[in-house]
């Protein structure tokens, strides 16, 4: 049944849907030229999209009967969805001004990926999982094809389609089992169903369902596109790729965990242990011989899921609270540091996307070397930066829910990775240096840069704020 | 007699063929598509078998999504494929390497 409740609960979903059409219309017969203001007004659509939130919570939590959920949990990650899409909105047009004209199709693109990733995290069925997830995944695939022209773009989208496409399926099947085992495609339907046992028929699907999610948020073992969809994708889209799809698929990943299968909680817990693990070692280690700092990038961001995912092995609210508060920390910190690996420009403002081109830059531009050095701190865990706080948090979870060993495992592993993130920093200050890069940076994204490093290093003024807003979305669950 | 097993063993042997359709194949990109196309058809059957066997309608709505989305999922990997081949001028599978990994 529709009714208005239902409409104002998907309020934010609305005004993107509206926003990204008529953006799309304007795109079309405005031609290249109007791509500043299709990207301004993508990201006032964005901005309209976040107030509607608040609409949304009001209304909620059930949509259309279920279909949608409109509660804190959804309203937190969406908050983050949205900021994090603005943020690669912004970043991109002196990126693609290289290459001749910024095309308007890219921000439009983007507020699709958004509709979709909103859905992703509301979900309340697995059809609207569904359906979220390929909305919020076939906008990435032309995403990371986007320059033409680009033999390595291309081929990144192609990569990211098969495989991506091959991951659906996977959830897909899941989900048809899981259907055909419980009777019922409603999340919570499925938790009631599960609730006198969990059958062979609907363990299968449960692995296949996190399986596909796993891919998603490039989780080992099915983390093997993430490196070369970001080395291959324009600049811009992987800092799109790093962060907004990531928290989105860790929203999804933690609801379908908690709601639907609950039940099958010691069941799916081992399977989450051993992807964070997997993914925290194999993320640390395999960085290490990197030499292109957007690949360096792919395996941080799979070693970042990884720690995340502790948060959801131990289970309880404040597992999930920490999941969620590790993801909001996590997307500050990727688009600062991809920020900054946009400001990696030679004198004629080309990208650079080499390690070693990074050398000496503390004595050209000392600004820009210290940002991404407090990112490499705080990514490293190195305390008092906020990405210490993350990893504490999600730590001191897994201590509470008795997972005290893969808690220790997980801090000897964020050693490992603290090795590539000072390399990167002793690079920067200690090595001779390489040629200079452009003087100066374009003015949005110092401004994007400096917010992200302030948030960082003063992130502890906002704890209480994240604390309660991750409580609540937490509690939203349970 | 026909039962629902016996739409599930079809349904996974031709998930199989699909997934191996993707690893094993060396030849052409296109393949792939055909593969995940395969993939897709093969949920579809278990849907509508399941939706059958319960008496439950959710299952066979859920085909009809899942046949809309597979056709736009078509159309994209096809553009995608296009504007690679006009780069590279192949689509063998052997030739995607210009990245490692």
């Amino acid at each position: 049944m529709i009714d208005s409740a239902s409409l104002l609960a998907v309020l934010p979903e609305l005004v993107l849907t509206a926003g990204g059409l008529i953006l799309m219309l304007v795109a079309a017969y405005g031609g290249d030229a109007s791509a500043r203001v299709v990207n301004w007004l993508s990201v006032v659509t964005l901005a309209l999209a976040g107030l509607a939130l608040s609409c949304s919570l009001a209304h909620g939590p059930d949509a259309f009967d279920g279909l949608m959920r409109a509660d804190a949990f959804s309203v937190f990650a969406k908050a983050l969805i949205y900021g994090a899409a603005a943020a690669a909105i912004l970043l991109a047009p002196r990126y693609f001004a290289v290459d001749g004209a910024p095309r308007p199709e890219y921000p439009v693109l983007i507020l699709f990926s958004a509709i979709g990733m909103g859905m992703m995290v509301s979900a309340g069925d697995l059809l609207t999982l569904y359906v979220g997830l390929e909305m919020q995944s076939l906008a990435a695939y032309v995403l990371a094809s986007f320059m033409r022209q680009d033999e390595r773009s291309s081929e990144a989208g192609l990569k990211y389609f098969v495989l991506g496409s091959l991951a659906s399926g996977i959830l897909l099947y899941g989900s048809a089992l899981l259907y055909g085992f419980t009777g019922t495609t409603a999340f919570d339907g499925i938790a009631v169903a599960m609730g006198d046992g969990v059958s062979k028929g609907e363990l299968f699907g449960m692995v296949f369902l996190l399986a596909g999610l796993a891919f998603k948020m490039s989780a080992v073992p099915f983390h093997m596109w993430t490196p070369d969809v970001y080395e291959g994708a324009p600049t811009p889209v992987t800092t799109f790729f790093g962060s907004a799809p990531k928290v989105a698929a860790m929203g999804l990943a933690v609801r379908v965990a908690i709601e639907a299968l609950g039940p099958a909680g010691m069941d799916w817990q081992q399977i989450v242990i051993f992807v964070a693990l997997a993914s925290i070692i194999l993320g640390a280690v395999a960085a290490i011989g990197q030499t292109n700092i957007k690949r360096l990038m792919a395996y941080s961001s799979i070693n970042n899921v990884g720690f995340a995912l502790i948060g959801l092995a131990a289970g309880t609210p404040a597992g999930v609270a920490a999941t969620m508060s590790y993801m909001a920390i996590y997307v500050v910190m990727t688009i600062g540091a991809f920020a900054c690996i946009l400001q990696m420009r030679d004198a004629q403002g080309r990208p650079l996307e080499s390690i070693a081109s990074l050398a000496g830059l503390s004595q050209s531009r000392k600004g820009l070397a210290a940002a991404l050095a407090i990112f490499m701190f705080s990514m490293a865990g190195i305390p008092p930066l906020f990405g210490f706080w993350a990893k504490f948090l999600v730590f001191d979870a897994a201590v509470g829910a008795g997972l005290t060993a893969l808690a220790a495992f997980g801090i000897a592993a964020s050693v490992i990775g603290a090795f590539y993130y000072l390399k990167i920093i002793k690079t920067m200050y200690f090595d001779d240096p390489a040629e200079a890069y452009e003087a100066s940076g374009g003015a949005v994204e110092n401004i994007i840069l400096t917010a992200c490093a302030v948030v960082i290093v003063l992130g502890y003024l906002l704890n209480p704020l994240l604390d309660q807003a991750s409580a609540a979305a937490a509690a939203s669950l349970f | 007699m026909i039962g629902l097993q016996h739409y599930l063993v079809v349904s996974a042997i031709l998930f199989v063929t699909g997934v191996l359709g993707i690893f094993i194949n060396r030849k052409n990109v296109i393949i792939i598509l055909m593969a995940i196309e395969l993939i897709l058809l093969s949920v579809n059957i278990n849907l509508v078998a399941f939706s059958a066997f319960l008496g439950d309608l959710v299952g066979q709505v859920f085909s009809m999504f899942v046949l809309t989305v597979a056709a736009g999922e078509a159309a994209i990997g096809l553009a995608i494929l296009v504007i690679y081949f006009r780069g590279r001028g192949t689509i063998a599978v052997d030739d995607v390497n210009r990245m490692k990994g």
